[in-house]
């Protein structure tokens, strides 16, 4: 039983009383464990950064500075072994990701939230989960055996009448094998697993749109479009941008879809449509058999997964900033 | 001077004649429109086929949709132009931009799952189940061997991933919400952090940590259950926290107005009208895990026989099984078992997906069959 127990103090005036609540055993153990649990996934996370600094430490005080600025992996054959081409080739991958994702999810969360007839609105988000759901390995093979020979075609147009641009320039571009396992292609089978997570979120932020201010917008005469571009776009911005960092943050740890596309190259570039490219999660991948037996190599390749996991959140944290501050907006409306 | 009925001012600013006011439709698709988009759509195929396939030197099928799609909306805009004042156009081709943005949540799903099913329905029998790959070699033919070894470490290690992750996150989402206090925010902060977590970093984790250091560098199906819980737990402790939130307040106060502890108010009250909701919280964690590789690639090792033993010796996962498959066979052949395997993996998702739709979709404190049947033989329904 929980016991209020309520007396004054003494006998100087009006004092609040003092409220004490004490619990019975079993209630006190609920609590404990409870908070246990809490502490336990608190503590798990400092576990992940803290074990993998522990082991790539030594490695990464005896490379110094040169981990961030040696392109080439050669860890296995005991060379030189640094992030500086990996990192930013997994931006690059990253960011042709979300170019393609976010117009995509930002389209179709304003169509779940305000256009789709209500019987199917249901329906649709499930289908956005299960999107989310379906293993990336899957989004692998389809990118691999069934997107990339029809997305080489306009890999090589681009190329053809854009060239001048550097990014989608490509030196030898005459045969399409010159524009496979690129940037570009790893980007958009990996835009296709970012949409379901950028949609989800501008959805929720979509549907808190405040209803007064809608109906405002139509009793002055404005059209559907109006309404969502006076009215909901700019309500739901916070959800927008946090939705963006976020699907970002998925698309830099994103391992085995682009392991199955790439083929290794260590040189970062503008291109993004050459034959080549490298993310450091495909590198963890593709290299950690090979690096097991190898203490050096394999905590070279700890040190890698140390990079990503700091830049994912920092990432995540910036995304999920963004997004609370956003909802906490929801709460001024009319 | 004021103007009386009938009469025009011929003074004002305003134009002799307005058109009378135009209703402006909301219905999601309005049926007047049908019509013309159809003839917008038929036109713009003739034409970007005319201009791509016999004047340029185009090709591909993606380049003809893309231009497809970008001459139909120009021709929607002139036909709605023609017939509507230049807002109400442009409300119709967005109109027709949204929609084609719900399509496009539809179109890869289903062109996905039909790919995976055409690939994978030729080496789909009953030995996929029964045997697995301790005979099998690069020559021999793609319905030989299976998967049984793969299935069985699967199912061993989500289970593992299951026993840990779902006590755990079901503890972290009552404590974020029944009990709370100073450290919820910090651990709400970090439960969305980990559920971004990349995939190849828990592996990692669970490498430096438990392999390296209790196993003494051996991998087992232990290690990679725990590095599936890792990525399951988030999954579980957010979507259990956005149901226990559901549950009325008004229900939680009069327990504890009843004289209830909050104990008690939590096991009879609080779990009770979340349960469907938590199970929906599981399978999802369920569905998101069994699909996972990255952390299993480096955890659990691989092996081409049935291990049942998750303590001792490598073991293989379905996911892995596909993943070596196509990463160390270079024959279609061979791929075959690869594919049926792709197809067996997205059909237990899709399974368990469902399966959490259906629970899902029931209210709060549902009474099933089975528990109807209980409370009617104590005598109570």
């Amino acid at each position: 039983m929980t016991v209020l127990d309520a007396r004054p103090i003494a006998d100087a005036g009006d004092v609040p009383l003092r409220v004490v609540v004490r619990r019975n055993p079993a209630d006190r153990v609920y609590r404990g464990v409870a908070r246990g649990g809490g502490v336990a996934t608190l503590t798990l996370m400092g576990f992940i950064g803290g074990f993998l600094l522990l082991r790539s430490f030594h490695v990464l005080n005896a490379r110094g500075f040169a981990f961030l600025t040696e392109k080439r992996w050669l860890a296995a054959q005991n060379g030189p072994f640094g992030i500086a081409a990996v990192l930013p080739l997994t931006f690059e991958i990253a960011i042709v990701a979300i170019v393609i994702a976010v117009p995509v999810a930002t389209v179709a969360a304003l169509f779940l939230t305000e256009y789709a007839p209500r019987r199917v609105r249901r329906l649709l988000t499930s289908l956005v989960d299960l999107l989310a759901a379906v293993p990336s390995l899957i989004y692998g093979l389809w990118g691999l055996f069934y997107l990339q020979p029809h997305l080489v075609h306009v890999s090589k147009w681009l190329s053809d009448h854009l060239g001048f641009i550097p990014f989608f320039h490509v030196q030898n571009g005459t045969a399409l094998s010159a524009f496979t396992s690129s940037t570009f292609i790893a980007g958009v089978v990996v835009s296709l697993m970012v949409v379901p997570v950028c949609t989800t979120v501008m959805r929720e932020v979509f549907a808190q749109a405040p209803q007064g201010e809608k109906e405002g917008a139509l009793a002055l005469g404005a059209t559907k479009w109006g309404v969502v571009r006076t009215v909901v776009l700019p309500f739901g911005r916070g959800g927008m941008i946090g939705g963006t960092m976020l699907g970002l943050g998925r698309a830099l740890g994103e391992t085995i879809a682009v392991t199955f596309i790439i083929s290794p190259f260590f040189q970062p570039r503008a291109s993004i449509l050459a034959n080549g490219t490298h993310s450091i999660s495909a590198l963890i991948a593709l290299n950690f058999s090979e690096s097991v037996s190898n203490p050096t190599a394999r905590d070279g390749l700890i040190a890698a997964g140390l990079a990503l996991f700091v830049v994912t959140l920092g990432v995540n944290a910036i995304a999920s900033t963004i997004v609370a501050r956003s909802r906490s907006g929801a709460s001024t409306e009319i | 001077m004021t103007t009386t009925a009938g009469e025009i001012d011929l003074r004002g600013d305003e134009p002799l004649y307005t058109p009378p006011e135009e209703r402006i439709p909301f219905r999601s698709v309005d049926p007047a429109d049908a019509w013309p988009l159809i003839g917008a759509g038929l036109s713009s195929l003739c034409l970007t086929w005319l201009i791509y396939e016999r004047l340029t030197p185009l090709t591909g099928t993606i380049g003809f949709g893309i231009a497809w799609y970008a001459t139909f909306l120009l021709i929607a805009w002139f036909v709605a132009r023609a017939n509507h004042d230049k807002l109400r156009a442009r409300d119709q081709v967005v109109r027709i931009v949204m929609w084609s943005g719900g399509l496009a949540l539809i179109v890869p799903l289903v062109a996905i799952l039909g790919y995976i099913v055409l690939k994978g329905y030729h080496a789909l029998h009953a030995s996929f189940f029964t045997k697995d790959e301790r005979f099998v070699g690069s020559l021999d033919k793609g319905t030989s061997g299976g998967a049984r070894h793969a299935i069985i470490g699967t199912l061993e290690q989500v289970g593992i991933a299951m026993c840990i992750s779902v006590p755990l996150g079901i503890t972290t989402a009552l404590y974020l919400n029944e009990i709370g206090g100073r450290l919820a925010r910090p651990v709400r902060t970090i439960v969305d952090a980990m559920s971004a977590l990349p995939s190849i970093v828990a592996g990692l984790f669970i490498y430096t940590s438990f392999v390296v250091v209790i196993n003494h560098g051996q991998q087992n199906g232990l290690a990679g259950g725990l590095a599936l819980a890792v990525m399951m737990l988030p999954t579980v402790t957010r979507t259990s926290e956005i149901v226990l939130r559901l549950v009325p307040g008004g229900l939680r106060e009069a327990g504890l107005a009843l004289g209830a502890t909050d104990w008690r108010t939590t096991r009879n009250v609080v779990l009770p009208t979340a349960r469907t909701g938590l199970v929906t919280a599981v399978i999802l964690g369920l569905a998101r895990v069994i699909g996972e590789t990255a952390p299993l690639l480096l955890t659990i090792g691989g092996s081409r026989f049935v291990n049942w033993n998750v303590f001792k010796g490598q073991q293989s996962s379905l996911v892995l099984f596909v993943y070596n498959i196509f990463h160390t066979q270079t024959t279609a052949e061979q791929w075959k078992r690869g594919w049926t395997g792709a197809l067996v993996l997205i059909l237990l998702v899709l399974v368990l997906f469902v399966t959490a739709r259906v629970i899902g979709g029931r209210g709060p404190a549902h009474i099933g069959r089975i528990k109807r049947w209980r409370l009617a033989r104590k005598g109570l329904a």
